[in-house]
This record gives C-alpha cells, structure tokens and sequence, in this order.
C-alpha cells in the first residue's frame, strides 16, 4: 500500500501542482456521496413505505454489504401502533428482517411473509425489541465481490385505533 | 510547492489506509499472495443501533397519555444565543426540539415559528446546515394550521440533522443532542403530571415506560464516552438510572397475537409500577439534570 502511494507521488512529482490538486480534491470530494446516498435514499424512497404513520424522525440507514447484518433495539410504547419500514437498495437482494425480544425469542420474520418490507403493530405495553436485519448473500457483482447498498430501518407510529 | 503537494496527497491517502480491512494488514506482513475469499466466509463487523423516542414521537406520546400544554415548562428561546460550548449547544439542540415538537402538537402556532427559528440558529451555529433552512422555516409557516404536515416537516429536519451527525462521523454530539431531548420529554411529562390538570395515570405510565429508553440512552452514551463531555453526560445520567433502578419492572414473555382486522399485536404481562415516593425523587433529579443542561 505505502509502495503504490510512494509510486503515486513520485509519478505526480513530475506534474503540475494543479494537476496534482485536482486529483487531490477529487480523491477526497468522491467519498462524501457514498454515505450522502443513504439519506437521500431513506428520505425520498424508504420513508415513502411509511404511509399515513407519522415517521417518528429518527435516521438508521448504513450501507451493507450480502451477508451482512445490523440490528437495531427500540422501546414500543403501550397503546401506540407502529409501522416497521425497512428497505434496501434495488441492486441488493431482499432484506430480510426478525423482530425479537431482548432474550432474542422471535416474534415475527418477513421471511414467513415474502419479504415483506414493512409490517405493522401494535403494541399492548411498554416493551423493548430487537430488530435484526439482514442482506442475505446474493450472486455477489461483476467483480465477483458482494454487492452493497443502503438499508433504512424506519418508524412511524400513531395512536392505536 | 512541489514538497506542499506532497504533504496534501499524503494526507489525503491517510482515511483511506486507517480504514482498510484488518485481514489486508496480515496479508502484506506475512507477503503472501492477496487471493479474494468467498465473501460468504468474511465476518463483518454487526452494526447496532439505538433507536431512542425522537422529540416528534416524545411529543405524541405525552399528547396520548393526557398531558395539557403549559408554556410556563418550555426552555426560554431569548437564552439560545448564550450557549458557547459544543455541549451546550448540542443538549439545548435537543431541548429546543422536543420543545418545538410539544408546542406543534398542542397547535401553537406562533411558539413553533418561534422554537422553529431559534433550533435553526442553533443548528446553524453547531454547523449543522439544510436541516432547518430557509425554505423549511418558509414551509413551516405556510403549513401552520396543518398539524400533520408541520409534524412532517419536524420530523424531516430532525432526519436531516441526525443524518447529518451520523454521516460526519459527529456521533458524540449526536449522542448529546439525544440526552437534551430525552431530559426535557421526561421533564415535561414530571412536571405534567404534577399539576392535576391531568390525565394522571396516563402519564405515569409514559414516566414509567421511559426506563426502557433510558437503557438505550445508557448505552450511546456508554458508546461515546470517549468524549470527555459525554462522559460527564454519563455521570450525571446515572442519577436519573439509579431511581429507575429502584422500580418494579418485572419482564414477562411476549407473545403475538392476532388482533381486530388481523393487526398484529405483541402482548405481555408485564406490570411496571412506580411508587409516589420513586416519582417524586425522579421528578427532583430529572429537574435538577434539566436545569444544569439549560443554565450558562
């Protein structure tokens, strides 16, 4: 890794500094968009899911990776009905989620769904969950390597009906 | 010139090495070949989050458990402009917004244009831009007899500027900005169901109810605490902890059924009962904390 970096800099010695510049602000503006996208893509497509839930305003998206995992612990209020939203970019393959209690026995999976991405509940009293999501491993890239995209995990709640 | 150039492209190389894979390092000391495994067999890192009760969802559960509105409890706007430090700044963010969100839900037209311009001069101070722009402020006003669309746009601006925290790597003052909320739903709700004007009972529950999210809160600060002034967060919150870790909190297991119009619905036996005395010793300390976040 230090050789190649060695390597770069010499060969850019020989250029001028506004190439080298360039390159520079290039190599560092071209990360910024990578974690930018899951906003945007949590704002305009996953919060969509949510319907007529009021979403609750908190931001959980990251980019995953076939084969990865997150989790996600949430207190659900007595009274309240909730709508899960979780969401994946078109390139991974479907997100599939479990919703557990805090000693992990499992309460529901998608999986029993048809990957359904969003499911509703409600909840009779105050109760903290677990929420696992996963990107199942999938065909991988052209490259051969996993494919990766943002995942959302959304809320919205209103008053039980 | 020529050695300046060589510093900045250095520089800009180091995230990009700091962050490289583990299994990477091993390979160029042991200098055997790089061959890619199957990514089936790479153990990743799980990413755990902590979902807290945002002010919009804080807000909505103090409305549904028979809270009144009372503007005698809110944090005084005029004090924005003397919090100096990022964590009073980032705590009275916190407050300002879950103060934002109560006096939205209760129709209070003029106070969330109020509390809607001074969150944005805070937001902006802390560098936290777009969340609370011009044009947000702009819709706010022209929505402002539509709760569910003024709702929206809070819980919007809140998105943006956790998102913003979070995608620069800010997570310590995101994790402040999360107390100051906490603390001041917790206040309101204390402060609420003292004044018989009430739904007690309602209430209670809500307090009750807020020992969940208080583990939660626990770890992102416990998370964080490499920050020093998240870890001085950390100590004055394990006053609030210890009393809720006084209360009758026995966990029973859930089960799902099957409710009206198939809704689903967890259901439990838990019974989560606070006494007079834990109450009035939680609404003490909750005061004490709040009034510590909201002085300068």
């Amino acid at each position: 890794m230090f050789a190649a970096v060695l390597s770069l800099i010499k060969l850019l010695f020989m250029r001028p500094i506004t190439t080298v510049l360039f390159f520079i602000i290039t190599l560092a503006v071209s990360t910024g968009p990578v974690n930018a996208q899951c906003k945007v893509f949590a704002e305009r497509i996953c919060k969509v899911e949510l319907g007529s839930y009021v979403h609750d305003g908190n931001y959980h998206a990251a980019i995953l990776s076939e084969g990865q995992e997150a989790e996600l612990y949430k207190t659900f209020h007595g009274g309240q009905d909730y709508r899960l939203a979780i969401c994946g970019d078109d390139n991974l393959p479907d997100i599939e989620f479990r919703v557990m209690d805090t000693d992990r026995n499992l309460l529901y999976t998608n999986r029993d769904d048809d990957y359904n991405i969003t499911w509703d509940i409600s909840v009779e009293s105050t109760e903290q969950l677990l929420i696992s999501v996963k990107v199942p491993a999938g065909e991988g890239n052209s490259q051969g390597g996993p494919e990766s995209g943002c995942v959302a995990i959304m809320f919205g709640f209103r008053e039980e009906e | 010139m020529r050695k300046l150039a060589a510093v900045l492209l250095i520089f800009a190389f180091i995230p990009f090495y700091s962050c490289r894979d583990s299994k990477e390092d091993e390979q160029e000391e042991t200098g055997e070949e790089f061959i890619y495994e199957p990514y089936e067999e790479i153990e990743y890192v799980k990413r755990i989050f902590y979902a807290l009760p945002s002010p919009v969802e804080t807000a909505f559960l103090l409305k549904s458990s028979g809270a009144v509105y009372d503007e005698e409890l809110l944090s005084k706007t005029e004090n924005s402009g003397n919090y100096l430090t990022t964590k009073s700044k980032a705590l009275n963010l916190g407050i300002y917004i879950t103060d934002l969100s109560y006096v939205s839900f209760f129709d209070q037209t003029q106070e969330s244009i109020r509390y809607m311009a001074t969150v944005r001069e805070l937001a902006e101070s802390m560098g936290v831009m777009d969340a609370f722009d011009n044009r947000t402020v702009e819709r706010l006003e022209a929505n402002l007899n539509n709760r569910d669309v003024v709702m929206d746009i809070i819980s919007e601006s809140y998105m943006r500027s956790s998102a913003f925290l979070s995608e620069n790597r800010r997570d310590a003052i995101a994790a402040m900005v999360f107390t100051g909320g906490w603390v001041e739903g917790l206040y309101l709700a204390l402060n609420l169901a003292d004044t018989g004007k009430n739904g007690g009972n309602g209430l209670v529950e809500h307090i009750a109810g807020q020992k969940l999210s208080l583990d939660l809160l626990m770890r992102i600060l416990e998370e964080n605490s490499h920050n020093s002034d998240v870890a001085e967060l950390l100590e004055e919150m394990e006053k609030i902890y210890e009393v809720y870790g006084q209360m009758d909190a026995a966990s029973t297991d859930l089960r799902l059924e099957t409710g009206e119009d198939d809704k689903a619905v967890i259901v439990s036996d838990r019974e989560v009962s606070m006494t007079q005395s834990q109450l009035r010793e939680l609404k003490r300390r909750i005061n004490g904390v709040r009034s510590s976040f909201v002085s300068y």
